[in-house]
């Protein structure tokens, strides 16, 4: 059959958009790699901004984001999320959303770089309780799952979108699914960065390698945000809430070295430069008190005991900045059409220019929700074109999954290798950048690249097999990473989230968005002033 | 320290198989999982997403007991097993898709949303209800499945109860009507379910809450009747 609408990817974007299909009459189909509600979004705790309270509005909700984007931000783009953000919160309310409430109005906090408590929120699962909202609506409208499926390849055919290639992760065959509309929602690429990032597991693009190796193009790759405050021992993060109860960050000296309340690339600048320097830096919360670290920030207390090994009460907690958001990813314009006809992105995977050069908290989601929405609209006036044959793509990768299930056993495995790239991608395309360190760690990643076909699985089963699972996302990973540095390297100039020892200082010949694309596997950059 | 986990897979001479490994005690269960595919067994398979108990993906059994992997720490002799009840696809995978269509049974979702402001009270209602991960623990707790594979089961009767108090659902009894078959008057009241939530939620005292809403709208519990018009003879 062909479905009107195939969206990949359930987190909120992928959802949203799917629900709007449904409510437009379109044949919808729902990819997921595991479960619908194991999507990355159940990690997002803070909230989603809506200009709700007396004095706000959405002018200033435009402002501050624009701001935040640092000159590359797409006003258009911005426009529309500011101004369509109330009318998300009432969708979500009549979709049983169990916001948090103060008096009989929808509570609201503040959180960095916002003058406002504009950031609606549930408790500290916002993320958990929106995707579960938006799953059980999805459900009730009749959307189709197909989960347990992983994204090989977009169909391509005439130049326009025709549906996607899937590995059936259950049974370890390839199947081809058609669709008027590709929706690509698979979220962002922080997870190349493996244990320095704070996202769930495989969250390395898998949606963006794929587009790019369709001929779609990429924008903006080289901006990604970093957490300044994570566990050392396995980057879960502790939230701003601490810092901004009085948290100090302090260096194994015991001395302070940073205003605590500066903005989240600051701070995790001046951290990485402690750890650079070979010292330890750690989050001190114990003068807060027994009562108010149990009553304020019981996950963080939880999480820090059972993965850090500490007792926050009675001792610093060590910590590193580490990968968190990507604002870069599939380019799209106002509505979510990529540079291929009938493909759309949304929500983290794409880059509608919504977060310029850094992402204002409380926007992820606020994001995935309009123009989740959005994207789902659009992609449901496409009138599909194309006949239901077995296409080259299909074929092309049943072979890949065939070979590789043949040869298991034979090549090295990838797992070393993969952690050591991770740490190097962390090193040379992390925090500080600068020219002859991405040189190296681009050559390094293109070596990887050229060296992948003498690598291999070590389980030859078709059944559930997580081995190939992960040899096909380190494929993704490497391709990914060579895009992102490719746009740092290019980008000689700081701002934002990119910041370029070498060229420390913003400079206006790069108020551009940085494009990218393959042709013939050679991968071009280029820049383009923002409107 | 040694811990063993249960091998599945189906094309094999013997199936099942508990298999010893060596494990960090400093490590939680999923990063021991994690460190053993790597390094000793590419084909050790097992679910995992955000490492910190709130995608739902790494729940499996210790020592019969329902846990999520990222949020346990090993010890010693450690039995770790794949969730009861569904089927199991490998190792510690288990398939999902046939419990997530009871919330397709019993109607988890809001049938008639009204514009109703929700107060700070009416959102505790459904505050603790609104915390479920769909991990399956409770799932896979329950002694109902071994009697009655069509039972609703408690994440969804949970998530219905959570749908029907919410003040903006215009149509309660929609809700009790597609609960009373293989719903709340199957369950035994044993707890196990609230004892197994990661997240602290009760899924018995929902289901109870569920039969009294049920007797608002004239249904009654089809064991006590019969218990009834025996049982008042003596």
């Amino acid at each position: 059959m062909i479905w009107d609408l195939i969206v990949v990817g359930s987190g909120v974007a992928g959802l949203s958009a799917a629900i709007r299909g449904r409510e437009l009459g379109r044949r919808v189909v729902v990819v997921a790699k595991g479960y619908p509600t194991q999507a990355q979004t159940a990690m997002a705790q803070g909230g989603m901004n809506a200009p709700l309270s007396p004095g706000d509005s959405p002018e200033r909700y435009e402002e501050d984001t624009l701001k935040a984007g640092k000159g590359i931000g797409e006003r258009e783009a911005v426009h529309l999320l500011a101004h369509r953000s109330i009318e998300a919160i009432q969708w979500l309310e009549r979709l049983g959303m169990p916001f948090s409430r103060h008096g009989n109005r929808i509570a609201q906090r503040r959180l960095g770089g916002v003058p406002v408590a504009r950031a609606c929120y549930a408790q500290d699962y916002t993320g958990l309780k929106l995707l579960h909202t938006l799953y059980d609506h999805a459900r009730k409208r009749g959307v189709h799952f197909l989960n347990n499926h992983f994204l090989l390849s977009c169909i391509v055919e005439g130049g326009e979108a025709r549906g996607v290639t899937l590995l059936d992760i259950g049974e370890g065959s390839v199947r081809q699914l058609l669709g008027s509309a590709v929706v690509v929602a698979t979220g962002g690429y922080a997870g190349i960065y493996g244990k320095f990032s704070t996202n769930s597991h495989g969250m390395v693009g898998d949606g963006i390698a794929a587009v790019l190796r369709a001929g779609a193009k990429l924008r903006d790759m080289e901006f990604v945000q970093f957490h300044p405050t994570a566990l050392v021992q396995n980057s879960l993060l502790i939230s701003e809430a601490a810092r901004g109860a009085g948290g100090k960050i302090i260096n194994g000296d015991g001395e302070r070295f940073v205003d605590e309340l500066t903005t989240r690339d600051r701070l995790a600048r001046a951290i990485y430069e402690q750890l650079e320097m070979g010292k330890k830096v750690y989050l001190d919360i114990t003068h807060l008190g027994e009562d108010f670290i149990l009553s304020e920030l019981p996950q963080e207390y939880r999480l820090a005991r059972l993965h850090g090994g500490v007792d926050p009460l009675k001792e610093p907690i060590p910590i590193r900045p580490v990968a968190h958001y990507t604002m870069g990813g599939i380019e799209v314009d106002l509505e979510l059409r990529s540079s291929i006809p009938n493909l759309f992105g949304v929500g983290e995977v794409a880059s509608t220019g919504v977060h310029g050069a850094n992402r204002l908290g409380g926007n992820s989601l606020m994001e995935g929700v309009v123009f989740g929405r959005r994207a789902g609209e659009r992609a449901s006036e496409v009138e599909g074109s194309g006949g239901e044959r077995e296409y080259e793509e299909t074929e092309r990768d049943r072979h890949l999954i065939e070979t590789l299930l043949a040869r298991s056993g034979e090549g090295e495995s990838i797992y070393r290798e993969m952690g050591e790239v991770q740490e190097l991608l962390y090193r040379k395309g992390g925090i500080v950048r600068e020219e002859g360190e991405l040189d190296g760690a681009l050559a390094k990643v293109r070596q990887c690249q050229e060296e992948l076909p003498s690598k291999g699985i070590g389980d030859g089963s078709r059944l559930y097999n997580t081995d190939l699972v992960a040899f096909l996302e380190y494929r993704n990973m490497l391709d990914v990473a060579e895009a992102a540095l490719t746009a740092m390297k290019g980008r000689r100039e700081s701002r934002g989230a990119h910041y370029r020892r070498d060229y420390p200082e913003e400079d206006r010949d790069f108020q551009a968005h940085s494009t990218l694309w393959k042709d013939n596997g050679v991968l071009y950059l280029d820049f383009k002033r923002v409107s | 320290m040694v811990i063993e986990i249960r091998r599945y897979h189906r094309d094999q001479d013997s199936p099942s198989t508990f298999v010893q490994y060596k494990v960090d005690p400093e490590k939680t269960l999923l990063d021991n999982l994690i460190t053993l595919k790597e390094e000793v067994d590419p084909t050790l398979t097992f679910s995992r997403g955000c490492r910190s108990g709130v995608c739902g993906s790494c729940a499996l059994r210790v020592n019969g007991e329902e846990r999520l992997a990222c949020m346990t720490r090993v010890q010693e002799g450690d039995r770790v097993e794949p969730l009861s009840v569904l089927t199991v696809i490998r190792d510690l995978v288990v398939e999902r898709e046939s419990s997530l269509e009871t919330l397709d049974r019993g109607g988890a979702f809001l049938m008639d949303p009204q514009e109703i402001p929700l107060s700070e009270e009416d959102e505790r209602l459904i505050e603790r209800q609104s915390d479920c991960i769909l991990c399956e623990s409770c799932f896979s707790s329950c002694p109902v499945y071994e009697t009655n594979p069509h039972f609703l089961g408690p994440f969804t009767l949970t998530r219905v109860y959570r749908y029907l108090v919410d003040k903006r659902e215009g149509e309660k009894r929609g809700h009790i009507d597609r609960i009373v078959e293989n719903g709340i008057w199957d369950c035994t009241l044993c707890g196990r379910c609230g004892e197994v939530c990661p997240m602290g939620i009760d899924p018995k005292n929902d289901i109870l809450l569920l039969q009294s809403w049920a007797s608002r709208y004239g249904y009654s519990n089809p064991q006590m009747a019969s218990f009834g018009s025996y049982g008042l003879e003596f």
